[in-house]
Formats: C-alpha cells, sequence, structure tokens
C-alpha cells in the first residue's frame, strides 16, 4: 500500500469519526435518550453502505480507504457495547437485548442488501 | 451540548490514529473471507475496554474522552466490517462459526466494557502499616 494510501485511510477514519459523531448527536437531540438510535442509525447505514462498496469490486487501495478507512471509522462496535451495557446497569435489560439483536438482525440484512445492490449495479 | 469544535477536531484526530491502526493490523494479518476474523474481534474487544475506561472516567464533555473514545475506540473498532465478515461466513456455509463469531464479540465486547468501568485509574501503592 503506497503513503499516499495509508495519508487517506487516516483522513477517511477521521472524516468516518466526525460523521459517527455529528450524526448521532443529531438523532440523539431529536429521539431522545430512552434507546440509542443515533449509534443504530449510523451501525446500519454503514452496513449497508459497506455491503455496496464489497459488491461493486472496487481496486484493492480504494476498498482500503473507503471501506476500511471510512466506513469501518464511521461504524463502531466499542459504543454499541458501551450503550448496551448502560442500558442494562441502569435497570432496562429488555433494552440492552434489543440493542444487540435489532442491531445484529438488521445490520446483517443492510450489509446483504447493500452487497445484492453492488452487484447489480456495477 | 452543542458539538464544540475543538471536541471534532479531536474526534478527527483519534478517528485517524483508530482507522489506521485497524488498517496496519489488517496488513500485517489479512482476514481472508469466511475465516475467524483475528483483527476485528481483537479490536473490537480491546477498543470495549478501552472505551468503557474512558467513558467511565471522564465526562462526555471532556477532550480527551473525545480523542480517545468517541474517535480512537470508536475508529478501531467497527460494525460494518463485522457484519459483512458474518455474510461471508454464511456464504460458506459455516454457520458454527459465525455463531461463535457473533456470540463471541458481543460476550467479549460487554465483558470488556464492564472490566474497562470498573478498572480504578491507577492508584499509587501505598504498602499498609506492617505489611512486608
Amino acid at each position: 500500500m503506497s503513503a499516499v494510501a495509508w495519508i487517506a485511510v487516516g483522513l477517511a477514519g477521521g472524516c468516518g469519526a466526525v460523521a459517527r459523531a455529528l450524526l448521532t448527536h443529531a438523532i440523539n437531540v431529536r429521539a431522545g435518550r430512552s434507546f440509542p438510535y443515533g449509534t443504530l442509525a449510523v451501525n446500519l447505514s454503514g452496513a449497508a453502505v459497506l455491503g455496496v462498496i464489497a459488491g461493486s469490486g472496487l481496486s484493492d487501495d480504494a476498498l482500503r480507504i473507503v471501506g476500511t478507512g471510512l466506513i469501518g471509522a464511521y461504524t463502531t462496535f466499542s459504543t454499541w457495547m458501551f450503550e448496551t451495557r448502560h442500558a442494562d446497569a441502569t435497570g432496562h435489560r429488555g433494552r440492552a437485548v434489543a440493542n444487540i439483536a435489532v442491531s445484529l438482525v438488521a445490520g446483517l440484512l443492510a450489509v446483504w442488501l447493500g452487497r445484492s445492490i453492488g452487484r447489480a449495479a456495477f | 451540548m452543542l458539538l464544540e469544535v475543538r471536541l471534532l477536531l479531536a474526534i478527527f484526530a483519534g478517528g485517524c490514529v483508530g482507522a489506521l491502526a485497524r488498517a496496519g493490523l489488517l496488513e500485517l494479518a489479512p482476514t481472508h473471507a469466511g475465516r475467524w476474523p483475528w483483527v476485528t474481534f481483537g479490536v473490537n474487544v480491546a477498543g470495549s475496554l478501552l472505551l468503557g475506561w474512558i467513558a467511565t472516567h471522564r465526562s462526555p464533555a471532556s477532550r480527551m474522552r473525545a480523542l480517545i473514545g468517541t474517535g480512537f475506540c470508536g475508529a478501531l473498532t467497527t460494525f460494518s466490517t463485522m457484519q459483512l465478515e458474518l455474510l461471508e461466513m454464511l456464504d460458506a456455509d459455516r454457520l458454527g462459526m459465525a455463531v461463535l463469531y457473533v456470540s463471541g464479540s458481543v460476550v467479549a465486547g460487554l465483558v470488556g466494557v464492564a472490566l474497562g468501568a470498573r478498572a480504578a485509574p491507577a492508584p499509587k501503592p501505598t504498602p499498609a502499616p506492617g505489611v512486608a
């Protein structure tokens, strides 16, 4: 991988992280704090876009920059886990279980749907 | 609470480093479709542990939490890649591995944030009097 591609992966990762923070914040302000909708929306949209990228047959470097860098940093596993534990620790076990189940089922559907679209379109 | 520019800059910087760390590990140990994804599994568990610690010990308005938590841990760990890897395991008819991967990641991630939250910020060891 070239030096330029590495720099691009880093910058893409920074952009992905900022996009996640802004979208999560915007959604949580509107939807309230009863459920971590912000992280859910980020993760599902990112899974769908990664599916499109995986299905579209990009070059290795483009895949690293957009897939690994941008979308990999945009979506997050750690915050998903933190919010799940927080829900459970504050007495909302049902919310914690729903956060895991909905993310996993809808996430798998999103990445599959995205890949089907990517394969058909490119 | 508005997201301030100083926090966004910290998130950007942390995100750069987190994505580079994950991409670098993938270069060192590439994951092949349908095989056990050690890099994603490892960074997800490690990032959960670190986020559990920083998010418990720093307020959301702290620049250190924006840098290390939202930026670095958020970008080091990834949900989308995990879902794609799961799909590829299902493509390869590795249902057992897919179930183990998803349940192992979630259990280890939850244990990670709990352990990170519990870890006290390194107190200086003060030997009790009379104890050798």
